[in-house]
């Protein structure tokens, strides 16, 4: 774990070497979210609601999502950029080292202008809470946490995934943005809007579900069952995770290294 | 054959070498658009009175910005082009025998077309078999898509000239970060690429109406629908004319004052 606060002082000290367009990418993280947010506004403010749903719980949603998100970009970009090792051979130095690779991987990137994206995430999720007619316990405050926290460890397990691929294709495979900026712009509202297949697949197979809209059926006081049950849903998250590992260790021992 | 039309072949042959990333942005496409259906759809059910559009007309508008995605995205710069700018090899280019204008403006064409015709009849074929309420209409009469058709090409020509001055703005800022971020951000909204322009509040209409942006993507989808009748969609394709003369010249004069004080540094 040091070692990986350490990659991360010295990625941080040098993206803060070009300061002005540091800002500006900030910047640019911070709109894009943006203007999704308030066509998400207009739409809500033309339609009056979704389906049993007001602007404030979908704002909800949509907070946590994009701040699990960013938090991912930001801290896992190492495997999300990971075609890159591999293309240049830079993957083989990591192997010489007596470290893991997923720690290497992970601290060979960071991008730090998600900053952007995680301060407007964190003003929807302000305007959410505000917004809502919810008493906050602290059970429900452990809940909207853990909804984020397991939320970056499904956009991890799609990285860890997609950059996995890379071992046999060698270039980035652009179908797992499917997975993870379709996933996002998907899961940013209710998941019970969707179709069923979508519903299903996203609760079942990549539990996008599992983090965010059936914990936040607990924090909106809609559960039918024990609460205790929705409130753990975002651990189901680590069971994505685990098999999405194997994977990588499987692609680690075949691994032939591009020669470049 | 003259120059801008060779290097149009050219980068086209260039484009079609990437068949494999076309393939996965199909897919991408056919994803976002099935999901942005299901999102409108829902809206609809809570509230389908009265609205400015129909959920039918909003398909067609979700499939035809998947379908012409890479024609009319303002968010697609040619990294190389920026380069030629900051990294001082503007000089060769200066030294060809031609304008630089309607060279570049050709390229940026060039990539686009070649972007999207490989893209647009695959998600075709698939959108217009897909099942209801997702299947993708029919052009409202022969007159819509016969106007539609041009609507769209010449809202492609304008958003080339769009980004020209958006290339153009980096001899100034020498880097491409900032201008190109805020344009593509706000015209990406205004032009009703995250929410189509009838559903936006009516201030934010009025906004949109008197920028350029709109006339390259909701203009023609909505000509497509019907939504834009045939006498209306003939004065907004003169529009189109007006603004795209105006961009142009704006375009020319400003490379050509950028180009009069360009410095390259030795190397």
């Amino acid at each position: 774990m040091r070692l990986y606060f350490k990659y991360m002082s010295i990625l941080f000290k040098s993206q803060m070497q070009y300061r002005t367009s540091f800002l500006l990418l900030c910047a640019g993280q911070f709109f894009v979210p943006f203007a999704v947010f308030a066509a998400m506004y207009f739409l809500f403010e033309r339609f009056g609601g979704l389906p049993g749903w007001t602007f404030h719980e979908a704002a909800l949603c949509f907070g946590v999502i994009q701040m699990a998100f960013a938090l991912a970009e930001c801290f896992v970009r190492g495997f999300d950029a990971f075609s890159n090792l591999i293309v240049r051979g830079g993957f083989d130095r990591l192997l010489v080292r007596p470290r893991g690779t997923v720690i290497q991987v992970l601290g060979s990137n960071f991008e730090f202008t998600r900053f952007g994206r995680m301060l407007q995430s964190a003003v929807v999720l302000g305007i959410a809470v505000s917004g809502l007619p919810v008493q906050w316990t602290p059970g429900k405050i452990i809940t909207l946490i853990l909804m984020i926290i397991g939320g970056v460890v499904v956009f991890s397990g799609i990285y860890i995934l997609a950059a996995t691929f890379c071992f046999w294709t060698v270039q980035a495979l652009e179908v797992a943005n499917i997975f993870t900026d379709g996933g996002r712009e998907m899961a940013q509202y209710p998941l019970d809007i969707y179709a069923k297949w979508v519903t299903r697949f996203f609760t079942f197979i990549i539990p996008f579900g599992a983090v965010s809209y059936l914990p936040l059926l607990y924090i909106l006081d809609r559960t039918d069952g024990p609460d205790l049950l929705y409130m753990a849903m975002p651990l189901a998250s680590l069971l994505f995770l685990l098999p999405c590992l194997a994977v990588w260790r499987i692609g680690v021992r075949r691994y032939r290294s591009t020669g470049s | 054959m003259n120059a801008p039309l060779s290097l149009l072949k050219m980068r086209f042959l260039m484009g079609l070498q990437y068949r494999a990333a076309a393939a996965a942005g199909i897919l991408t496409q056919l994803f976002f658009g099935l999901i942005l259906i299901m999102v409108y759809a829902a809206f609809y059910t809570h509230n389908g009175e009265a609205q400015p559009m129909t959920l039918k007309e909003v398909v067609a508008y979700v499939w035809l910005q998947q379908m012409f995605f890479a024609l009319i995205v303002l968010w697609q710069f040619d990294g190389e082009l920026f380069e030629l700018i900051t990294g001082g090899n503007i000089a060769y280019e200066l030294c060809r025998p031609w304008r630089l204008y309607p060279i570049w403006y050709a390229k940026l064409l060039a990539a686009r077309l070649a972007s999207a015709s490989l893209r647009c009849l695959p998600v075709a074929l698939v959108v217009f078999i897909l099942p209801e309420p997702y299947r993708m209409p029919l052009p409202a009469s022969p007159a819509a898509l016969l106007l539609f058709i041009l609507a769209l090409l010449s809202g492609l020509l304008l958003v080339a000239a769009i980004s020209m001055l958006v290339y153009i703005s980096v001899f100034w800022t020498m880097s491409p970060v900032g201008s190109v971020l805020m344009i593509a951000v706000a015209g990406e909204f205004f032009a009703g690429m995250i929410v189509p322009v009838p559903l936006m509040p009516d201030w934010m209409q009025t906004l949109a109406g008197l920028l350029p942006f709109r006339w390259t993507v909701d203009f023609p989808f909505r000509v497509y629908t019907g939504h834009i009748g045939v006498r209306e969609a003939l004065a907004g394709i003169g529009i189109q004319m007006i603004w795209l003369a105006a961009l142009a010249a704006a375009g020319e004069w400003l490379m050509g004052r950028a180009l009069k004080r360009v410095v390259v540094q030795g190397g």
